[in-house]
């Protein structure tokens, strides 16, 4: 299922946040050899990780993490501005409608349509939220699976080259983009929207609440 | 609001802003990184009170559900279910407030934290097409008065536009020549979609609420040569 949780309320889920942070090291440091920190407990923390994002992730029946995606509005601090503006013309992406999405996870043993349940999280926060567009750091092997889910950035720029490259994107939200990926993650269109009002709340009628 | 000087005046603007949106009310909070705040608003001045005295912070399930968050949050979607939030809406009623709401939680530079709400009296019906209608120009605004507030705070907007790229420049700059954008994009060798989303960053930068008004912004500023 997906959970949509902000970093202050992780530690309500100790085998989901564990397991998360040691599959990111096991992607971002062995798999795709990114100079990034790992801890004594084998956990990928940053700095981002510290100034409380939002998580869309996917947890698995065994309450494990299958994959996962962090959120940052671009108008506090975001890793593209602080370390990436060499791919983007020099310009710092600051909207109150475009969120930075970065560490795109997909656990070593997923089923194949957990890519696609995350792609259908991050349109959810986008539509939810009444975002134009998210911007995100990816790595090359991402591209291939992107175009696969239907739903390809529009790349500011890369560096390196073929395996090792590193870019710059930008995803335009649409709602018409909901379909594609629902039937690609297997979920139903009502089954995602509980998720997502499980997380941030129903609408309920006021007047008859008090 | 581009003249906004002072906090009072930030004051007059929010009034300003509360019926151009058609709102029964409207407020502005900021704490900044060391824990200084600043309100505008249009709350009477007893129910304000009554707040403080109560410490109503503690029981608001808007402050509860918007602190530390940065999503955008319709009142209706918050726990209200608790006895002591229930007698908390019951009494904001009273004092005007309104049954709906709708907050927009800001996190701004350094730590700095605000938060923006309209409230209102309209029809669960109502408000959702009123939500549905005004909900993006909502959370450009909130952000637009974060950032005059900050302005202030600064003394200053020049931290604002010096962190606009040459890159940013040169797409403003053929808006103001009449390029369309599709020809910007063109001169630029960028999709129009980068070129979109560089003319929005730029247009939040300047604090500008249209590109027209970006473009004005950065003549004045002499930051565009036409």
């Amino acid at each position: 299922m997906l959970r949509y949780i902000y970093a202050d309320e992780l530690n309500r889920f100790p085998k989901l946040r564990d397991t998360m942070f040691a599959d990111r090291a096991e992607q971002f440091r062995h798999r795709l050899n990114w100079k990034v920190a790992v801890d004594d407990a084998g956990h990928e923390r940053d700095e981002y990780d510290a100034i409380n994002p939002l998580y869309v992730i996917w947890q698995r029946a065994d309450g494990g993490h299958g994959g996962s995606m962090r959120f940052l509005p671009t108008t506090g601090q975001t890793m593209v501005n602080d370390h990436f503006t060499d791919l983007t013309d020099g310009v710092s992406i600051r909207h109150p409608l475009v969120w930075e999405c970065t560490r795109f996870c997909v656990g070593a043993r997923a089923e194949p349509r957990v890519a696609a349940a995350l792609m259908l999280g991050g349109l959810e926060v986008g539509l939810g939220f009444h975002l134009s567009d998210a911007v995100g750091v990816f790595d090359a092997r991402m591209v291939r699976i992107y175009r696969r889910l239907g739903w390809e950035p529009t790349v500011l720029g890369a560096s390196g080259a073929g395996r090792d490259a590193i870019s710059v994107g930008l995803w335009a939200y649409h709602a018409d983009l909901r379909p594609g990926l629902l039937r690609r993650a297997g979920v139903s269109a009502e089954l995602s929207r509980l998720w997502f009002d499980r997380a941030f709340g129903a609408p309920q009628v006021l007047a008859a609440a008090v | 609001m581009q003249q906004t000087a002072t906090l009072d005046e930030l004051q007059g603007h929010i009034v300003g802003l509360r019926d151009v949106f058609d709102v029964e009310h409207l407020v502005y909070h900021s704490v900044n990184s060391t824990g200084q705040q600043y309100a505008a608003l249009t709350y009477s001045p007893d129910w304000v009170e009554r707040y403080l005295e109560q410490d109503y912070a503690r029981v608001d399930p808007v402050v509860q559900g918007c602190y530390r968050r940065f999503h955008p949050v319709d009142w209706r979607r918050l726990d209200w279910t608790g006895k002591a939030s229930r007698e908390f809406m019951g009494e904001a009623r009273d004092a005007g407030v309104g049954d709906q709401g709708f907050s927009v939680p800001i996190r701004g530079p350094s730590g700095q934290f605000a938060l923006f709400t309209v409230s209102d009296r309209r029809s669960d019906d109502q408000w959702e097409t009123y939500t549905e209608t005004h909900v993006r120009d909502l959370i450009l605004a909130a952000h637009f008065v974060n950032q005059k507030a900050l302005e202030i705070e600064r003394g200053s907007d020049e931290a604002a536009f010096q962190k606009l790229s040459p890159r940013e420049v040169d797409a403003l700059t053929l808006l103001a020549m009449g390029y369309s954008r599709g020809q910007a994009a063109e001169s630029l060798s960028i999709s129009e979609h980068t070129l979109r989303v560089y003319i929005e960053s730029a247009r939040f930068k300047l604090g500008a609420m249209n590109t027209t008004h970006a473009v004005a912004r950065g003549l004045t500023l002499g930051l565009l040569v036409v």
